[in-house]
Parts: C-alpha cells; sequence; structure tokens
C-alpha cells in the first residue's frame, strides 16, 4: 500500500483523517501536532485544544464505527488511542515540553535522578529534619513545614511563569538553547513539587 | 390467520441491542424505546433478576427467583454474589468464601472453579446463566431474538474482571459490545447532559463493590475526569456486620452455634436484609427468626446500624477524596451528586455523601435500575441512535511492566482517557535469545509483587542475533472497554511479532471456546424438558394478557392496523414463533377466541 494513498480507494490523502474522495477513516499519524492539525508551539490555548479534542473524538471515537468494517474499527481504536494520548500530554505544560524535548533527542528519561538543585540544598537538610520530627509525633514542627510548603508553592508558581518565558522564546526562535533552558527549568520544578508533595502528605 | 401473519417484518431494523446490568445482588436488562430507556420485566412482570444460580442434582441450572427461593433449600448448591469471585484466583477470595456456603474446586490458584454438586463452574460460567436468563426474558418481551448487549461493570474492576465479564457474556451467547462503567452508565441515564455543562460527581454503592467517578459534561459528552473506588466494599458487607451480631446472639441464647453456610443461616442473612432495609425508613424494627421451634428475635434501631456501618461510609469516603484530588478539583466545583445502588438508600450514607461534596444528591431515579438504562443509553449510542452524546471513560488503575529488581515501570496512568496507549521497546539480553518475557502489571505501587498480576506475554520467534540487537516495539493499548490489547512489531523487519498471553487470572480463549461450546450442548441435553415447561408457563402468561387486553380499544386499533403501531400483538405472534408446538396452537387458539369476539361486536 502507498503510504499516502487511501487504503480503500487508492485515491490520494495524505495526511488527512478522512479519505477527501470516500471519507474513509485513514491510518492515524503519531505525531501529537500533525494528528492534531496543529503547528509544533510550545505555549498552547487550552480552551482551543479541549475544543479540538471535543470535536475529534467525536469524529474518531470507536463508538462511532460500530457498524462500520473492521479495518475501519481498527483504525478509529488506534486514531482515538492517539488523540487521548496528544490530549494528556500537550494540556499539560510540562509533558508537552518534555513531548517536544524528546523529539528533540533529548533525553528525559534518566533527568529524573534525585540530584538537589544547589541552592535548595540547606532548605532540604531542614525540611527533612522538621519531616522527621512531625513523623515522630512531634507537632511543634508544623509551622515550619506550613511555611515551608507555602514557599514550594511560590517557588513553582514562578517556576511556571519562567517555563511560560522560555516557551514563547522556543516558539519565536526554535532554538536548541532555548530547549536545554528549559529541560534544566523542569527538572528544578520536578524536584520542588516532589518536595511540595510530600510536606502536603504529611500535613494531611 | 392470514391477514395476523401480514404483518410487514420490513419494518424491523437492525438487532436491538440490549443493556445489561449485572450485579453482585440483583441483575437487570433494559431497552432503548423510542427516546427513553425502559427496564425489561420479565413474563411474570418482575424488573429484577437476582444474581442467584442453583444446580439441581440432574445438572439442570436455574437462574434469577426460582434459584433465589434455592438458597434456602439447597444453599451448599447455589450461588449467589458471584461478582465478587470473577476474575479473581482463590488466594484473593479467602476471607469471602469462608462466608459463602459452596465450595471451591481444587486446583483454583488462576481460575476459581466453583464444587456445585459433581460438577464444576467457573464465576464466568455462573454469570452467563445470569445473563441467559436475562437474555431469555428480553427476547421474550421485544419478542426477537437478543444477541448483541451492553454490560455494566464497576468502574474499578481491572483488566482480569472485566475480561471475565466478557467471557460470561460470550458463554451466554451475547457478543458483548461494550463494558461499561456502572457510575458513567447511570450518569447517562440521568440525561444530565441536558444541563449542557458541569461537573457531576456519582457515588455508586452497591451490593458487592463501590465506586466514585467524577464527570465533566459538555455539549452531550460525558468525560470522566476521574474515578476511584474499591471492589469489595458494599451492601453484602454491611449484612455480614448485622449477621455477625444475630448470629452471636443465637449462639448465647441457644447454646449452640448454626452451621457456617447451612440453610438456617442463610434464612437468617434473608432477615436480616429485609430489617436492614427498613431501617432506611423507620427507625427500629423486629428481627424475628424462627428455626427449628426455637425462636429468636431483637429490635434492631436505626442508631446500631448506623453506628455499626459508620466505618464502612468511612471507607468510602477516602476513594472521593482522592477521587476529587485527581480531578484536580474541590468539594465546591462539583454542581450536582447522583447516588447509585441500593445501599444509598440507607440515610448516613445519603448525609455522608452531601457532607462530602455539598450539595444535594439526585435520587429522582430508581438506584436500583439507574445503572441498567444507563447500559440501554449506551446500547443506543453504540446503534446510532443517540449520535449526540458521547461517553470518554478511564482506566481506573495503572498499567505497568515489571522491570529490574522487580520494579514497576508504568506505561500508562490511572485515570487517563480510554482508549489509551503505550509504546515500548525491547530487546534480548543473551545472545541467541529467542523469547522475551513481559510481565504487565495493574495498580498505582511501586514493586510489581504489590500490584495486580494481569498476564505474561511472551514475545517468540525472536531471530537468533547478538544480545541487544533486536528491537521489538510492544504496542500496550487499552480499548474502551478497559481491556489491554498488545501487539509487538520487530523494527528490524517491520513484520508482525508474535505473541502469546498468558493471563494471570482469568480463562484463556480456549477454556471460554470450549466452555460455549459445552453451554450449547448442555443446553440440548439437559434443557429440552425444562424449555417445554418455561414455554407452557409463558404461554400461559400471553393468555391471560390477551384476555385481558380484549376489552381494550387501543388494542382493536393495534390489531387492524399491526404495521402502523405493532405493539403487544406484534410480540405475542414473534413470541409464538420461537415457542414450541404446543404453545403455538395456544396462542393462535387465544387469536381465535379474540376475533370471535371481535366479529361478534
Amino acid at each position: 500500500m502507498e503510504k499516502d494513498n487511501c487504503w480503500q480507494c487508492g485515491h490520494r490523502s495524505a495526511e488527512s483523517l478522512f479519505c477527501r474522495f470516500c471519507n474513509a477513516l485513514q491510518p492515524p499519524v503519531m505525531d501529537y501536532y500533525a494528528f492534531l492539525g496543529m503547528p509544533r508551539r510550545l505555549k498552547i490555548e487550552t480552551g482551543e485544544l479541549e475544543s479540538t479534542f471535543y470535536r475529534m473524538s467525536r469524529l474518531l471515537h470507536p463508538d462511532r464505527y460500530h457498524r462500520r468494517t473492521p479495518r475501519e474499527r481498527q483504525y478509529s481504536l488506534e486514531a482515538t488511542a492517539i488523540l487521548n494520548d496528544a490530549y494528556r500530554v500537550l494540556r499539560d505544560p510540562v509533558k508537552r515540553a518534555e513531548y517536544v524535548l524528546r523529539q528533540e533527542g533529548f533525553n528525559i528519561g534518566e533527568q529524573r535522578g534525585n540530584d538537589v538543585p544547589p541552592e535548595l540544598l540547606e532548605e532540604v537538610f531542614e525540611l527533612n529534619e522538621a519531616l522527621e520530627e512531625l513523623r515522630g509525633g512531634d507537632q511543634s514542627a508544623r509551622p515550619q513545614l506550613e511555611q515551608a510548603r507555602q514557599r514550594f508553592l511560590a517557588m513553582q508558581h514562578d517556576a511556571d511563569r519562567e517555563l511560560d518565558r522560555l516557551f514563547a522564546d522556543f516558539d519565536a526562535r526554535g532554538d536548541r538553547q532555548t530547549l536545554a533552558s528549559i529541560r534544566a527549568l523542569l527538572n528544578r520544578r520536578r524536584y520542588i513539587s516532589n518536595l511540595a508533595g510530600e510536606v502536603e502528605k504529611e500535613l494531611l | 390467520m392470514s391477514q395476523i401473519f401480514q404483518i410487514d417484518f420490513g419494518t424491523q431494523k437492525k438487532a436491538r441491542v440490549v443493556g445489561i446490568d449485572l450485579g453482585t445482588t440483583n441483575s437487570l436488562a433494559a431497552y432503548m424505546d423510542a427516546a427513553s430507556p425502559r427496564i425489561i420485566p420479565d413474563p411474570a412482570g418482575r424488573r429484577i433478576v437476582p444474581s442467584v444460580v442453583s444446580v439441581a442434582e440432574d445438572g439442570e441450572i436455574i437462574a434469577g427467583e426460582p434459584a433465589r427461593e434455592l438458597l434456602l433449600s439447597r444453599p451448599e448448591r447455589t450461588v449467589y454474589s458471584v461478582k465478587r469471585l470473577m476474575g479473581r484466583g482463590a488466594a484473593d477470595v479467602q476471607d469471602e468464601l469462608r462466608r459463602f456456603p459452596f465450595h471451591i474446586a481444587p486446583g483454583s490458584e488462576t481460575v476459581l472453579r466453583l464444587q456445585l454438586g459433581d460438577r464444576q463452574f467457573t464465576p464466568p460460567e455462573i454469570s452467563a446463566a445470569i445473563l441467559r436468563q436475562l437474555k431469555k426474558n428480553a427476547e421474550a418481551f421485544l419478542g426477537e431474538p437478543v444477541s448483541q448487549a451492553v454490560i455494566t461493570v464497576p468502574a474499578y474492576f481491572n483488566d482480569a474482571q472485566r475480561q471475565a465479564t466478557k467471557d460470561a457474556g460470550r458463554i451466554a451467547g451475547l457478543e458483548v459490545l461494550r463494558l461499561v462503567n456502572e457510575p458513567t452508565a447511570a450518569a447517562l441515564a440521568y440525561g444530565l447532559d441536558k444541563r449542557k455543562q458541569g461537573v457531576v460527581a456519582v457515588y455508586d454503592l452497591g451490593g458487592g463493590t463501590f465506586d466514585i467517578s467524577i464527570l465533566k459534561l459538555q455539549d452531550g459528552i460525558f468525560e470522566v475526569l476521574a474515578t476511584n473506588g474499591d471492589t469489595h466494599l458494599g451492601g453484602d458487607d454491611i449484612d455480614n456486620l448485622l449477621l455477625d451480631i444475630a448470629l452471636e446472639d443465637i449462639q448465647s441464647e441457644w447454646k449452640t452455634s448454626l452451621a457456617r453456610g447451612g440453610a438456617a443461616v442463610q434464612m437468617l442473612r434473608r432477615a436480616v436484609i429485609e430489617a436492614k432495609e427498613k431501617l432506611s425508613f423507620v427507625p427500629s424494627v423486629n428481627l424475628e427468626f424462627e428455626f427449628e421451634g426455637r425462636k429468636y428475635q431483637r429490635e434492631l434501631t436505626r442508631e446500631l446500624l448506623e453506628r455499626l456501618i459508620r466505618p464502612i461510609v468511612d471507607r468510602t469516603l477516602g476513594p472521593c477524596r482522592a477521587c476529587l484530588r485527581d480531578a484536580g478539583l474541590t468539594p465546591d466545583q462539583i454542581d450536582e451528586v447522583v447516588l447509585v445502588g441500593g445501599s444509598t438508600r440507607i440515610p448516613l450514607v445519603r448525609s455522608a455523601v452531601e457532607t462530602l461534596f455539598r450539595a444535594r444528591p439526585h435520587t429522582e431515579l430508581n438506584p436500583d435500575e439507574v445503572v441498567a438504562l444507563g447500559a440501554a443509553v449506551q446500547a443506543a449510542i453504540l446503534s446510532g441512535d443517540a449520535e449526540d452524546k458521547l461517553l470518554l471513560d478511564v482506566t481506573p488503575l495503572s498499567l505497568g511492566i515489571e522491570t529490574m529488581g522487580g520494579v514497576v515501570s508504568k506505561l500508562i496512568h490511572r485515570n487517563s482517557t480510554i482508549p489509551a496507549s503505550a509504546t515500548e521497546v525491547f530487546t534480548t539480553a543473551v545472545d541467541g535469545q529467542r523469547n522475551v518475557l513481559i510481565h504487565v502489571v495493574q495498580g498505582e505501587r511501586e514493586l510489581a509483587r504489590d500490584c495486580r498480576s494481569l498476564a505474561r506475554f511472551d514475545l517468540k520467534d525472536i531471530a537468533p542475533m547478538p544480545a541487544g540487537m533486536a528491537r521489538i516495539e510492544v504496542r500496550f493499548l487499552i480499548d474502551a472497554n478497559g481491556i489491554l490489547n498488545v501487539t509487538a512489531r520487530d523494527l528490524r523487519t517491520g513484520k508482525e511479532q508474535s505473541v502469546d498471553v498468558k493471563p494471570s487470572y482469568g480463562l484463556t480463549d480456549e477454556q471460554v471456546e470450549a466452555m460455549i461450546r459445552e453451554s450449547i450442548e448442555s443446553a440440548e441435553e439437559d434443557f429440552a424438558a425444562r424449555q417445554v415447561r418455561e414455554a407452557r408457563l409463558e404461554a400461559d402468561t400471553i393468555l391471560a394478557a390477551v384476555d385481558k387486553a380484549k376489552g381494550n380499544p387501543a388494542w382493536d386499533f393495534q390489531f387492524f392496523v399491526p404495521e402502523y403501531q405493532p405493539g403487544r400483538l406484534y410480540r405475542f405472534v414473534m413470541r409464538a414463533a420461537y415457542l414450541p408446538y404446543e404453545s403455538h396452537q395456544q396462542v393462535e387458539a387465544a387469536m381465535r377466541v379474540h376475533r370471535a369476539a371481535l366479529a361478534d361486536r
């Protein structure tokens, strides 16, 4: 089968969901941006993404293909899986950035290490002490942890703003330098949110 | 006669898909009638089929209400709450089995087998007997063969439990077009989409399972944001608490203990359930029980019940909070709350839900029926009769593979919208290695042994080559039923790689096929006599209905203009076609009487 030709009628139907001639559902493309018909940008308007998701769900969902040919049912299943995967990844700024980083050859998996960002070393040390105290039943550590939680949330907020700025930079320039900065920031942000999560768990 | 049989069969459209709620305690079927879903009653007019199956000495299988009666006379051959055993291994259900009067057969590690008399049955086969009863009721009521169904499952059911439910459908001769999560079905039934948009929480406390789902509604799309639950928490647990109290009382009063699993305990269980149900409406009831001339009675108050079940109600609140957190919402962002399942009639449950979500729950629809009604709506969606609606559900549990040191690498996270997929590339560790074994698990824990083993996938016939050279891409895809499909491709050749599936709990395809064959064969042998007996009963019902309808002017209208609104007569004629000869004659006789009556006028 020619890659770009419709499997049913043989007409060219390059990169569209349905054949323009016989309307048969085509095998889906795997790239999230291409699949959704969106330019590859890091800044995404989530409301727009959501309406694209709903619109395409109505077109592609297996519930709609129940009485069609087995082949179209299979394509509908695969296409909807990609649609759902794409929506889940692209609506979340962090996952979206990781997706683009991975496409650009950055290794994301190995960046999940637990190296403490140097500027947080002291803070983390104190925090662990306070956490130990609370786990040991010492409630006096509570206010300190509450403060730490607030501080982490603020730091997370700052990181998000910074991320937003870097996203705009990348969309304007498309350079690897910006992507490298984004990767570094994502690591820091991940570390902070893990800390915040840990504190929150103890405070509950 | 000719006039009657000139009905235009062309008006009969595509085969009807029924919706089925295969519950722990009760099961129901529903269909879509014009615009709204309706419950399908049995020939006697009962809307509920108790999920009870009994096997007679001669191997005859009885399901539903008659089986429920047999719980008292032959408890060791009668199965109830089989849903709790679906997709489970013997080790999972030790506690449970202690309470059941029936026994499991030896060698039930991967697939439970219940020993009923001299025969063994797997939980899917028992469920199939219930489904067969529902199918038969539906065929009698609708007057047409029914071969396709949407069946509901608890949202928190894992892969094996879902697969077992699908197997049950196949064994019963039903093509299961879709498994729908029960809370989602309930939201569909409520037609809450009419409000255009909003966030709905569905709290579903049934006989054996608890589910909480939070949905976002927008222009007919029902998007599940998060789900949580406990597949081992429900009304059964409340019954057991009350039963334990009564058993203790009796032991101290009578100085003998009732044999576990015996008929007496089943009678006591029934009395306790009745008392529990009454306590939802009155502050106190008298529990009475008589056995072999001895009498036991005590007062049960709602206050005592509430004290007893407080821990159970509290156990439902944890999943509710987790679900809110996963959906990224706070309680005040929930616009509506829907209650599902018989246990939500309990005032304490209602008030706990109301307090948590700060919203007055919906209770307009019967909580026992709402799930089946929703299944019928989903059936209509699949048939193309409700295209304005679309359900987007999620997978309740994370899916992962076991890696080095027994650690789980998560591939698809819980609460991902389904269908969902993930791709991983595998290679060989030893020169010339021909197989790669992938252990897939479900659950949230870090270690594979703390998760639920789902299956082992064996990538077979890998071309021999040095270690690390093979590149096999495996695609894990969870379909719209929440069931995992695995395909593999050799990246070097681009060819499909064969995969052998060894489910950890549950039946292989071959086993299911064998059960289907067996059920068809035994159906022919064992049940021929029973069918005739039932046909007679059914004919009696029809005769009575024909008699009663004679005086009704609407009946005459339908009679003369069958193709316009075939209605009941059409169904009777169709039904007659499925019945054995003698009842066919009875129906014809009834028609003759009826026509004579018309001619007289």
